[in-house]
């Protein structure tokens, strides 16, 4: 390292996927299961192997965040955590300032893990409650009560962490805008820097759809239901959860995301803008200059793979390629990342398909997309594109234009993917 | 070379659907070696990709084979595949006029069925030499001998000696052959005479423009001749002539009287040529042109618009083209509020509209919105005019009419004696009036009704077969017309009137097809930002009504890792389903709902 000059680096986020839990949630869909402690060594000794084949790769690259997810992270033993971390800054130019998040789950996590996360250079925890009511708690098939998440808290303070995410989760069975509204007061009392609310999605292949698909449909079609929130209430909800956070002295600075000035997640806001990420793990998704990539999602496959990782001639071109910009793009980071027999997937993104995805990820973010920056990377304005559809929705109240910012209004984050929807081409 | 006509064939084969037509067909061709096996696909003659897909023919195909007979002569035979369903009669009355004979293939399991007969009956009208055979008696439930006492008595035609045969795999078809030279007889014509040529069908090619199916009745034609097309009064000069082999054209110097090819002559406008005229030869013309073909006229009508717009021309083009060789398919240019420029086109029957639906999706690429089908109505005015209603939009104000007429056909179903009651009750719901029942065997019933058209077009065939476990056959024809009490149902849209969406119906049903019109489609259109009120009204009376919720919330799934291929998912879904969309005032309606009232009856 060294002989690439530090000013001339590019910024890259890290995501890191630990797709182990000690149970399975009720409702949840994500790459995770539970794993004996043989596995998880064999894991992390895989994924020490592709931080070390991407380090090298990545030499141009200054890594300005990294995100420990899950899963749950916090299962790990924290020896083979610190192990992670070490690969990562040796391998890896790691900025100073770097944001390091790590997901933990109450009922995992030890004063020790704590300890070690610090030395390990972590300084983001963001926690998944879900919820503060016990009912609720149970109901998700949680392995925690609030009690055991009070304490994960008040250790993770006083191990000295001063950003703390708490997750939170809407639109579950039988929750009113009041009952989430406790679980909220409650929450707000603790002073956590960064809140984020997401809603229950019922997904195929999980229990709860089990349980709950027919409400669902009926919940998606504007319907009461006998389990889950009407739309209405989801609505009132949602109000009422944005004004109690913005009394408290949060800041809405995404759809679902919520923080104290100065603490939004910058990890976060890297894929809303579209900055190069480089996913490691099992299923993990990638985004380097315009190629995105996923990971082989097996777990065997993963480990067998990263014992020699192999560089596969198969072309990255997308339909609709001929676009010069692009297969310049293309031939850099094919120079940074070749897909590999790791891959699973691997797919240059048309710049139709950069535009809409500037769109509609850009304007999940309380401030927008900047016309200035559309500008820049499309070298075309944004007008001359979206002209039509920004019209249409700005006289539905739902787009609003100021200061060269295009961002959602307050109704038009209500019904997002509506919008949303109409920004691909 | 004038051919000796004591050696041609023309014959057509006939049948009830599924009772082995086609398969016969493949095995005459193949056994007499105009293609090898190697060549041969399965159903040589239904070379439409539809054809094959639906195992159905749609339209008639021709087929020109050379057989050695054990009497050492070769013979031709020109063989003529037709349609077997009921909506096709019309295709298959014209594949009669250009034969001399026609194989009748029975079932060996199944047994004379009501499209058998319907199908002989044709082929008796036309003046054919019925000969039949006993097919599938390779399978355990065959009963051979039934079967031949069946046509016996049913049909009345000697059948003892009917040879029987498997086609499938082959069995006893060197006896069919045999018999054809026997039974079916020769042409008669003088390769002399002033040509006299049926026009049996015709397509469309570009590089030789309209080529002409023909039988040659009397006279000779040869490339150059100067023709005259008696009906259109078109003229030009042959280009080509030819007979068919399988799945080609195969050029020739002249078709003379008795035998059955083609001819190309330049012709551009594809409204020249009918099918069912009459060619002859503008030098030396023939005294008066032959009897045309039993002309069947469209039942059912529909609306078809482009899913583009821009796309009318090029609908109008496909619609000109399939009507050369389909004159049964009729339209004419119509508006719809909701729709815009299109064409009310009529069929003889729902699957002849699903066919030409297809074919113009397929073989033209056009994206289709189609409308309710409905019958053609007579309206009766208090001013004594007498109105034929194909399009609902254009019923009179109420106070207009006097009365009005609904299309009533006579149905023969042929089911086994254990589904009578199930059969009649089903008639009983649509309305239909019985006329009689007899047992034309111990178990097998041939029951007689009269049932409104509009009873049985959606889906009663449907209907019918799960009712019976698959064991009634149907067939129909267009008895009159009878007054009835029928009433326009209007839909409304946010307040609106979708004037595509209205549609004739019987009085008493209205309210229920009202109140599922209303459910169907609120499942059809999506959420908007506003509630919409889906009403069903008939004179201005709402009779049912629904609501599609206003948007209010969309719940937001974690974006997990940047992974953001489950969320371009979920808003291409949302958006595939916009570009379908047809706007009527503000609300977003889908192309699917417009068809939806064909599926009121599924569940």
């Amino acid at each position: 390292m060294g002989s690439v000059d530090e000013r001339m680096k590019k910024e890259l986020e890290l995501y890191i996927h630990i797709p182990f839990c000690m149970k399975k949630c009720e409702y949840c869909d994500f790459l995770s299961f539970r794993a004996d402690e043989h596995t998880q060594h064999a894991y992390v000794e895989a994924l020490l192997r592709e931080i070390a084949y991407y380090g090298e790769k990545c030499r141009e690259y200054t890594v300005t965040s990294v995100y420990i997810g899950g899963g749950t992270p916090s299962w790990l033993d924290e020896e083979l955590m610190s192990g992670i971390m070490s690969a990562v800054r040796s391998h890896f130019s790691l900025s100073p300032e770097a944001e390091i998040s790590i997901e933990c789950n109450p009922g995992t996590v030890t004063d020790g893990k704590f300890a070690a996360y610090r030395r390990a250079g972590i300084n983001r925890i963001s926690i998944g409650l879900q919820s503060a009511d016990e009912r609720e708690l149970r109901l998700l098939g949680r392995i925690h009560t609030y009690g055991q998440f009070l304490k994960t808290y008040e250790l993770a303070r006083r191990n000295g962490f001063t950003n703390i995410n708490i997750d939170l989760m809407n639109s579950l069975p039988g929750q009113t805008a009041e009952s989430f509204s406790h679980t909220l007061r409650q929450i707000i009392r603790l002073k956590p820097e960064h809140i984020s609310v997401y809603s229950l999605i019922i997904e195929e292949g999980t229990p709860f759809y089990v349980r709950y698909q027919e409400d669902a449909k009926r919940q998606s079609a504007g319907e009461p239901t006998a389990a889950l929130p009407t739309e209405e209430e989801v609505l009132r909800t949602t109000r009422l959860t944005e004004e109690l956070l913005s009394d408290a002295g949060y800041e809405q600075y995404e759809i679902s995301n919520f923080a104290k000035p100065g603490y939004a997640c910058r990890h976060n806001i890297g894929y809303w803008q579209r900055a190069n990420y480089l996913g490691l793990g099992i299923g993990a998704a990638s985004l380097m200059e315009n190629i995105r990539y996923t990971n082989v999602s097996d777990l065997y496959k993963y480990l067998e793979k990263t014992v020699h990782i192999k560089e596969e001639l198969r072309q990255t071109a997308a339909p609709g390629s001929g676009d010069v910009a692009n297969q310049a793009a293309c031939r850099q980071s094919a120079q940074v990342i070749p897909m590999t027999n790791l891959h699973e997937t691997a797919e240059r993104i048309p710049r139709k398909a950069q535009m809409e995805e500037f769109m509609f990820l850009g304007l999940r973010m309380t401030d927008g997309v900047s016309r200035e920056r559309f500008a820049q990377n499309f070298g075309i304005e944004i007008e001359a594109v979206y002209q039509e559809v920004m019209q249409s929705l700005k006289e539905e109240g739902l787009l609003a234009k100021r200061a060269g910012q295009i961002f959602l209004t307050k109704r038009g984050q209500e019904v997002s993917n509506y919008v949303l929807a109409q920004f691909l081409l | 070379m004038s051919m000796d006509q004591s050696k041609i064939r023309n014959f057509c084969i006939i049948a009830h659907i599924d009772h082995g037509k086609s398969t016969l067909a493949d095995r005459i061709i193949e056994s007499t070696g105009t293609l090898t096996s190697r060549e041969m696909q399965a159903q040589v003659l239904d070379n439409m990709d539809l054809e094959r897909e639906r195992g159905i023919t749609i339209k008639s195909q021709a087929v020109r084979i050379i057989y050695k007979a054990k009497d050492g002569e070769e013979y031709v035979f020109n063989l003529i595949d037709t349609p077997g369903h009921v909506d096709f009669n019309y295709e298959v009355s014209r594949s009669l006029a250009a034969c001399d004979g026609a194989i009748l293939v029975v079932d060996a399991a199944q047994g004379v069925e009501a499209q058998t007969l319907a199908n002989v009956y044709l082929a008796l009208d036309h003046d054919l030499d019925v000969m039949p055979v006993i097919n599938k008696i390779d399978l355990p439930s065959a009963q051979p001998d039934e079967v031949v006492q069946e046509i016996e008595d049913v049909i009345g035609i000697e059948a003892a000696d009917a040879p029987r045969i498997s086609a499938k795999t082959g069995l006893n078809i060197g006896e069919v052959l045999e018999q054809i030279v026997e039974k079916i007889p020769a042409p008669e014509g003088d390769a002399d005479a002033p040509l006299q040529a049926l026009i049996f069908d015709a397509l469309y090619d570009s590089y030789k423009g309209v080529i002409v199916f023909c039988r040659i009745k009397e006279g000779t034609v040869r490339v150059g001749d100067p023709i005259r097309m008696m009906a259109t009064g078109a003229q030009s000069e042959v280009t080509e002539v030819g007979y068919f082999g399988a799945g080609q054209f195969i050029p020739c110097e002249e078709l003379s009287a008795g035998m059955v090819g083609y001819l190309c002559a330049s012709i551009k406008n594809v409204r020249d040529t009918r099918v069912g005229d009459t060619v002859t030869n503008v030098a030396r013309p023939c005294d008066k042109p032959l009897p045309g073909y039993k002309k069947v006229n469209p039942m059912v009508y529909c609306g078809m618009y482009p899913a583009d717009s821009a796309k009318y021309p090029d609908l109008r083009d496909a619609l000109e083209k399939l009507q050369i060789n389909d004159a049964s398919l009729q339209y004419e240019p119509e508006t719809s509020l909701a729709l815009g420029f299109g064409f009310r086109c009529g069929f003889l029957g729902l699957l002849h509209l699903e066919i030409i639906q297809e074919r113009l999706e397929r073989e033209f690429n056009l994206d289709l919105v189609t409308t309710a089908p409905g019958v053609i109505y007579k309206v009766h005015k208090t001013d004594g005019e007498v109105i034929e209603l194909t399009n609902p939009s254009n019923l009179p104000d109420p106070s207009e009419i006097e009365y009005m007429e609904e299309p009533v056909v006579a149905a023969e179903i042929m089911v086994s004696s254990d589904y009578v009651g199930a059969i009649m009750s089903l008639c009983q719901e649509r309305r239909g009036v019985y006329i009689s029942m007899e047992y034309i065997e111990k178990t097998r019933a041939l029951i007689k009704y009269d049932l409104p058209l509009n009873e049985i077009i959606y889906d009663f065939f449907d209907a019918l077969k799960s009712r019976s476990r698959g064991y009634a056959s149907f067939d129909y024809e267009l008895k009159g017309y009878e007054r009835s009490e029928l009433v326009k149902l209007d839909i409304l849209i946010n307040r609106e009137q979708v004037d595509a969406l209205s549609f004739i119906v019987f009085k008493d049903s209205a309210y229920d097809r009202g109140r599922r019109m209303c459910e169907r489609l609120k499942e059809e259109i999506p959420r908007h930002l506003f509630e919409i009120p889906i009403q069903a009204a008939v004179g201005g009376k709402v009779i049912a009504r629904e609501t599609v919720k206003a948007m209010r919330k969309d719940v937001l799934a974690k974006c997990y890792g940047g992974d953001i291929s489950r969320k371009r998912k979920l808003l291409e879904k949302q958006k595939e389903g916009k570009k379908r969309m047809r706007q009527v005032g503000n609300v977003e309606i889908p192309q699917e709902a417009f068809m939806s009232v064909l599926k009121l009856d599924e569940d």
